[in-house]
Parts: structure tokens; sequence; C-alpha cells
């Protein structure tokens, strides 16, 4: 054999061709692979030299700090030459506050501060059930929030105090029973509402009890008289304690053991404090009313199917502004004469069912998804109706449908900005609107609508990252 | 099966009702029905109380009073002497102007930005990506009033375009100038855009309630014929290829039918263009299209053109590779693949959410409030309500009219979804 020509080693592997590798394989397969892509890329690059050439240079010359937009455009005209843009941020520094709270009164700031900080201490078992890394990031999250805006907003310091005091609590509760958290999220609402209007601390004490009462009605009667009726008698009761009994005891308590912050009329809620009070009692109570009416449009029970079918089809058939104004103008002629309450509330009243009959349809996708065959084992297994509900098809038919789910907290979040047109002052026409008809600042428009914005932009977009969140952590599938 | 009949048969005790399955969902359908019918009628009872209380009675008879005021877009002729059901129909027709026109644009925006986005131009589908979340995650009243002002502030004034003998010997350039070979003007008082006339018109028949332009009428009637006959044309190419396997050649066909007749009726009836001039401080002469209508309509459309584009790069991703692969394996050429495989499936999952986006985007026309155009919430809801104080009518019409347009069009896409959907089984 001719051993000279055989080699005896391998040869070391070349690199690849420059065209193969790095950067240059990169942009020949992303963007330049064909002539139409080439096309498109140099459009695409247009795009994007077009809109930097125009809004470049009025970001860098932005101005901080300047009494009124004829100053901001002096103050540019001084910088970068008598033709050139900048925006005027000033107009933000100086209003912040109005787009943040409207006409909240300043000295209270904290109270709405300290409600947000909370609602995501009472979201947090919600959100990240049992998940004590999670959950202790998440309060650790609130409780520097807090620090820090409670510092910012010069609140008392006994309202630092509890604050501190009770998140501390709660993180010392995680540590320990992380389940138990729910508690807080059951009471927040009450707490967020005398937070928010103030009056007396009795107030919410006393509707709550209400709940309580309920509840305990239930567990005495039921042994005596059977689930359903004890839940029957135990509503009545408390709806008896709310409409006699609230009252008197209010006015009784707070004359023996007066404590109150001052009260906010719902005129002054404004800017964005207005719109995630409704958007957050909103999305809470849509869903189990969205649960109910899907349950009730797949029933076997005809009465019961054609009401939810009709309920549905209504509040998705009229556009939600009408339904608004059906809350401010119709609402005094559908109730006893004389009764009249909180603008606020009715808002609130009809964007939750607006939300809830979207999301009806939603759950009624996901019910429709699951197999025939889930219903049937349920059956199988002897579940009853309710227990099938919550053991088997629901967790299943809402995992399918969180997406949608998701994307309807998200249009009622922005839907919130309607009620400008029922005299609220939300933060998008209300406030910018009051703004621009100041004499300083008339004439400023991208700004506070870039601001507006962006803080929406902001929220919904976190809110559908969640959603994927979710999606990926409930993922049971090996696909 | 046995089960059943076993069941206890000695006598109909009460809890029966609660207890038994059989007899149950009677028992909640007649509680059900039983508040249900309170509720109503404690609703009726508080309206006819109020409505006493306030000495109103219920009727309609306020339609057919004068209405009074004027509305600046009006489709068919109208002024402040008709009654307020005119006035209605001038704001239902502006309604459903926005609404179909706004369809019109979103689905073209749409379905360009949903395939774009599935692009493999790394750059194009980004700057899709960014397009479609900041329109779907930002309210649309801010797109809306944010055109509106972007319109109505930063678009020159008429005398801007004017051209003085000074500017001409000084060789300077209007500060502004028209668009599109001279024929729009975008001012901010407004769009002036050219208008249709035709010398030799039919002129108008008048049937009373409404009269008919039927120059309008009889262009629409030749391209409705156009089409049904293009339609036989391609009917037979059909089957002629399902019986001889060979399609005959149609495109020339189908163009010199579909425009030929058009233009023909067109150049008959001595059609040209009234194009808008400077006369004075003001354009004269076209159509004066108001920033509240082009402001709405842009939103409206880009807006909904983001959810479009979601649906439509859903709807492409949901249909397997190994779809498109089979058909390059038959042998069909891309924009077969496309036409025959790919599409016909695809638009099966995307037709259904592109209606709830048209319901959407017709109600939406309703945050026309906010720029002052008058559609029907502006006259109906608005302007009426407020000078006749019929709370109750105008609202109950006004739902009552959104609620029968939003039924109307989910029962047309139903029918079309219908005719796209699997025959099989």
């Amino acid at each position: 054999m001719a051993q000279g020509f055989n080699r005896t080693e391998m040869l070391p592997p070349l690199p690849p061709p420059v065209t193969e590798r790095g950067a240059i394989k990169w942009l020949r397969e992303n963007l330049f692979s064909t002539p139409f892509n080439v096309v498109l890329t140099l459009f695409g690059v247009a795009v994007i030299y077009l809109l930097l050439q125009s809004a470049l240079p009025w970001w860098l010359n932005s101005v901080w700090n300047a009494e009124s937009l004829s100053q901001c455009r002096e103050i540019v005209a001084a910088t970068a030459g008598p033709d050139a843009t900048g925006a005027c941020w000033a107009m933000i520094r100086e209003r912040w506050h109005q787009f943040l709270f409207g006409f909240y009164p300043p000295a209270e700031y904290w109270r709405p501060i300290l409600a947000f900080g909370l609602l995501f201490a009472a979201l947090a078992p919600v959100l990240y059930s049992g998940q004590k890394r999670s959950l202790t990031i998440l309060l650790g999250g609130v409780l520097a929030f807090l620090l820090l805006t409670l510092y910012l907003s010069a609140a008392p310091s006994s309202v630092f105090v509890v604050a501190v005091l009770l998140v501390l609590g709660m993180l010392a509760l995680v540590q320990m029973q992380p389940g138990k958290l729910i508690w807080f999220t059951l009471l927040y609402p009450a707490l967020t509402f005398w937070l928010l209007w103030g009056g007396s601390v009795w107030s919410p004490i006393v509707a709550m009890a209400g709940f309580a009462i309920l509840y305990g009605v239930f567990r005495l009667a039921s042994p005596l008289i059977g689930l359903a009726p004890a839940a029957g008698a135990g509503v009545v009761a408390a709806v008896l304690w709310w409409l006699y009994i609230d009252v008197p005891t209010v006015n009784l308590l707070q004359s023996a053991l007066p404590f109150s912050i001052p009260a906010i009329a719902s005129d002054q809620f404004g800017g964005f404090l207005l719109a995630i009070v409704i958007g957050v009692t909103g999305i809470s109570f849509s869903l189990p009313i969205g649960i109910l009416l899907a349950l009730g449009r797949q029933s076997d029970m005809p009465i019961v199917k054609w009401l939810s079918v009709g309920f549905i089809e209504f509040i998705r058939g009229v556009p939600l502004i009408t339904l608004l104004f059906t809350a401010s103008l119709l609402l005094q002629y559908f109730l006893p004469p004389g009764t009249n309450f909180d603008i606020i509330l009715r808002v609130i009243i009809l964007v939750t069912f607006f939300a809830a009959a979207y999301l009806a349809e939603v759950i009624r996708g996901g019910l429709a998804a699951l197999p025939r065959g889930q219903y049937e084992a349920a059956d199988a297994l002897g579940l009853d109706y309710w227990r099938a509900q919550r053991l088997i098809i629901l967790p299943q038919a809402l995992k399918v449908s969180i997406p949608a789910i998701v994307s309807t907290f998200i249009g009622l979040f922005k839907d919130t900005t309607l009620v400008a047109f029922v005299g609220l002052m939300d933060p998008l026409k209300g406030v910018t609107q009051i703004v621009r008809a100041d004499i300083d600042w008339k004439g400023i428009y991208w700004e506070p609508y870039i601001f507006v914005g962006a803080i929406f932009f902001l929220i919904c977009f976190g809110m559908s990252r969640y959603s994927m969140y979710l999606e990926r952590k409930l993922k049971t599938d090996h696909r | 099966m046995t089960m059943a009949t076993d069941a206890p048969k000695d006598g109909f005790r009460l809890s029966m009702l609660v207890y038994d399955t059989r007899y149950r969902s009677y028992t909640i359908q007649i509680v059900v029905l039983v508040l249900f019918a309170l509720a109503v009628a404690w609703l009726l009872n508080n309206t006819v109380q109020n409505l006493a209380a306030r000495g109103k009675e219920f009727n309609f008879g306020f339609l057919w009073q004068r209405a009074g005021y004027d509305i600046g877009q009006q489709l068919i002729p109208y002024n402040n002497d008709d009654n307020h059901f005119r006035a209605l129909l001038i704001g239902l027709l502006n309604t459903l102007v926005v609404a179909v026109l706004g369809c019109i644009f979103a689905t073209i925006l749409g379905v360009l930005i949903g395939v774009l986005r599935l692009s493999r131009n790394w750059l194009v589908s980004r700057l899709m990506t960014v397009y479609v979340e900041m329109f779907r995650n930002v309210p649309l009243l801010l797109w809306i009033l944010l055109s509106y002002v972007i319109l109505s502030e930063v678009t020159p004034q008429p005398r801007d375009f004017r051209v003085t003998d000074e500017m001409v010997a000084a060789g300077e350039e209007p500060a502004a100038s028209m668009m599109l070979f001279d024929t729009i003007a975008v001012t901010n008082r407004g769009t002036n855009i050219p208008s249709a006339l035709f010398e030799r018109g039919l002129g108008t028949v008048d049937l009373g309630f409404v009269s008919l332009n039927l120059d309008f009428w009889v262009i629409l009637a030749v391209i409705a014929g156009s089409i049904f006959v293009n339609r036989r044309i391609v009917h037979s190419a059909r089957a002629t290829q399902e019986a001889t396997g060979v399609r005959p050649v149609t495109w020339w066909k189908s163009i010199l039918i579909l425009f030929a007749p058009v233009i023909a009726v067109i150049v008959a009836m001595g059609f040209h263009l009234e194009i808008p001039s400077l006369k004075g401080f003001n354009f004269q002469g076209g159509i004066l299209v108001a920033h509240s209508f082009t402001a709405l309509l842009i939103a409206l459309t880009l807006y909904t053109a983001a959810f479009i584009a979601e649906i439509v790069r859903a709807g492409i991703q949901a249909i397997s590779r190994g779809q498109s692969e089979a058909a390059f394996a038959l042998g069909l050429r891309p924009n077969r693949t496309m036409n025959l495989i790919i599409l016909p499936q695809a638009l099966r999952v995307i037709i259904p959410p592109l209606i709830s986006q048209y319901l959407n985007l017709t109600k939406n026309t309703s945050l026309g409030i906010a720029v002052s155009y008058l559609d029907l919430r502006g006259t109906l809801g608005g302007i009426t309500l407020n000078q006749t104080g019929r709370e109750l009518e105008c609202m109950l019409l006004m739902m009552l009219i959104y609620l029968s347009i939003s039924l109307m069009i989910s029962a047309v896409m139903n029918m079309y979804n219908n005719s796209v959907q699997l025959k099989a089984r």
C-alpha cells in the first residue's frame, strides 16, 4: 500500500465562508435575501429615517423648566436656533398632579397613593398564588414604592408607620402561611373605598359586617333548613342589615368613637386615579358576572338561557357611550323617585356590565372548546353541577380563554377614558382639555397626549405580558 | 334507564322541588322568571312615576317637530327647517359612511400590516410589531383627539395658499400648496376635495320624502351589471375548464366588461371634476370635508387596522406548514398556492373575529362626539335630546338603531362566513 498518500490525522475544520457567518450572514438572511426583501428593507429604513428626522431634534431640544409654552419656545429658539422645534415637557412638570389625581386635594394625595400601593399587595395572592418567592418580591416592591411615594407626598407620619407595619405584617404572613394573604384581598375593597372617598371609618366596617352576617346566618341555618334556603336567608338578612340597620349603627358608632378622615366628593376625582378606580373595580366584578352569564348561556334551562342571551346581545350591540349616557341620564327614570347615587358608582356598574357581556362571549368560546368527554367524565364521577364547573370545566375553559379575557380587560381599561362624555375628568379628554384651555399652555398638543398615551401603553402592555406569563405557567400540554 | 324509573314514586313532597333533579330546573326557572318579571315591573313602575312627576309623557311625536339646527356634513339635503326625524336620518347616514369607509380602509391596511408582520424581513416585521403594539395599547379616544388637533392646528390657513404678483416677481413660493396635482387643499378649516359634476346629467327624481340623484344610481347600476356579467364569464370559464381541462383566457374580457361600460356612461354624461380654488379668504368649489370626519376616519382606520393585522397574522399562522408544502409538492406556483390552498383555509379562521372588529368599529364611530362629529349620537342623542328634553325616547331609539345595525352586520357577515365554512359532514 502506498502509505505516503494517506493522511494519518484529521484536517482542522475550516471556518465557514465569510458570507455564511456573523453579521453578514444575518444581514443576508434577514434583510437582503430576495430583491423584494431589499425593497422592503429600504422602505423600512426610509420610514425610520423620516420619523427620526422629524422627531429626534424635537426630543433632543426638550425643555423641562418653563412657565408657559411661549417661554418654552423662547428657550428652544435661544438654544437651538430660530427654526428648531422642541418638546415642552415643562407642562408635565407643572401639571403632572392633575393628570394623576384630577382635583383631588393635594394634602390628601397619600390616600390614593397608599390605595394604589396596597392594590398590588391585594393582587399578589391572585396573581402569584402560593409562590412564596414571587409574593415576597412583589410585597418588597410595594414596601419600597410606599416608602418612597409616601415620603414624597409628605404623608403624615402616623400613616407612614401604619402602612409600613401593614406591609411588614403581610410579608411575615407570606413566610408563614402564604394562603392566608387572600383575606387582605377580601378586605381591600372596603379599605380602598374608605381611603379614597374618606368619611367615617365605621361605614366600610359596618358595611363589611353585612357580609359577615350573611355568612353567619348561612352557617347557622344550613344544618337546619338545607343549603339553598340557608343561602337565601343569609342574603335576606344581609340586605335587611344594609337597608335598615347600617346607617343608624354607623351614626351611633361615629358618635361614640369618632374617627374619620376628610370626605372627598366624586367630582374631585380625575386623571389616572379615576381611570384606575373604574378600571380595577370593573375588571374585578366583571369576571364573576361574565362567568355566570356564560354558564347561563350554555344552560339547559330555556328561560335562564334566553335571559342571558338577551342581556349579552343587547349590551354587545350598543356602543359603550350610549350605556354611559344611560347611567347619567336614564337611571334617574328607572330608580324610585328621589334616589340619587354617585355618578362614579353608576358608571362603574354600567362599565362592569359592558365588560361582563364581552367576557361571557369569550368564556363561552372556552367552554365550547372543551371536548364533550370532560363534561361526561365529570358526570360519571357523580359531581353535581357547581362542583363539576368549579373543579373540571371552568379551570380548563378559563385557561383556554386567558388571552381573550385579558384583551377584554385591556379594552375595558382603555374604555375608561369614555367617562369624559358624562362629565367625569378622565386623563385624556378631561384633564388635557383643562390644560390646553389654560392661557399658559394654549396650543400644546403632542406633549399631553404622549404623556397620557405612554402611561396607558405601559399599563396595557404590562397586562398583555402578564397574560403571556400566565399562559406559559398554566400550560400543561407537551407540544 | 331502570334507575330513573325506579326513583321513588311514593307521592310528591315539596322538598323534591329543590332536591330532585327532575323538578329542580323547573323550580329555578320559575324563580328566575318571577324575579325577572318583578324587576321589570319595578323598573316600569318607577319610570311611570318619574315621568308623571316630571310632567312628561312617553311618545315619539317630537320627531316630527322642526329641528332648528344645522348639520355640517349632510349626504342628503337637509336644512334647519326639517324635522328631527330627518336630522336623525342625516346622523345615521353620517354614522354609516364613517363605518363603511373605516371598515374598508382598516381591512386594507390591516391585511397589509398583518402580512408584512409575518415577513421574513427582520426590519419590516419589527416595525409592524411596533405599530400593532402602539395602536392596540393606547385608547382610541387619544388617536381621535390627536388626529383632530393635528389636522386643525398644524395645517395652513387658506391665506397661506395665496400667490400674489409680488411673490411671483420675487420668485417666492407660497407658504402652502395643494396636494395631488393641485386638486386637494388641506387647510385648518377642512379638507377641500374635488367634486364630480356631470354636464349632461340626468337630474334628480323627487320621491316626496327623499330625492334620488339619478347620475349616482345609474353609475351604480352599470357597475352592478358589469360585476354580474363578469361573474358569468368567470363561471362559464370554470365550467369549460372542468369539462375540457383547458381554461379559456378571460382576463381581458373581465377588464373590458368591468371598466368599459362605466367609463362610457361617465363620458356620455359629461363627467368633469370641479376643483377647489382659492377665492377671497376661502376655497370655493369642490367639497369641504370637515376635519372631524377626517380625524375620526383616520383614527378608526389606524386603530382597527392594528387589531385586524393581529387577526390576519393569527389566521395565516394557524395553517400548518404541511399545507403549503403539499401544494408545492403538487407543483402549484406560489400565488396559486396562496389563492387555492392557504387563503380559503385562513379565511375560515379570520372571518369570525373580523366580523366582531367591524362591529366594534361601527360602535366606535359614536366616539365622534369627542370631535363634534354629528353622527347618530350627535344628532338624535345630542342636540335633539337636549332641545326636546326627551331623554327616555331619544336614548331608547338610539340604542335600538345601534342594536339593529349591529345585528344586521353580524347577520350579513355570518351569511358570508357560512358560505366559506367547511361543508363537510
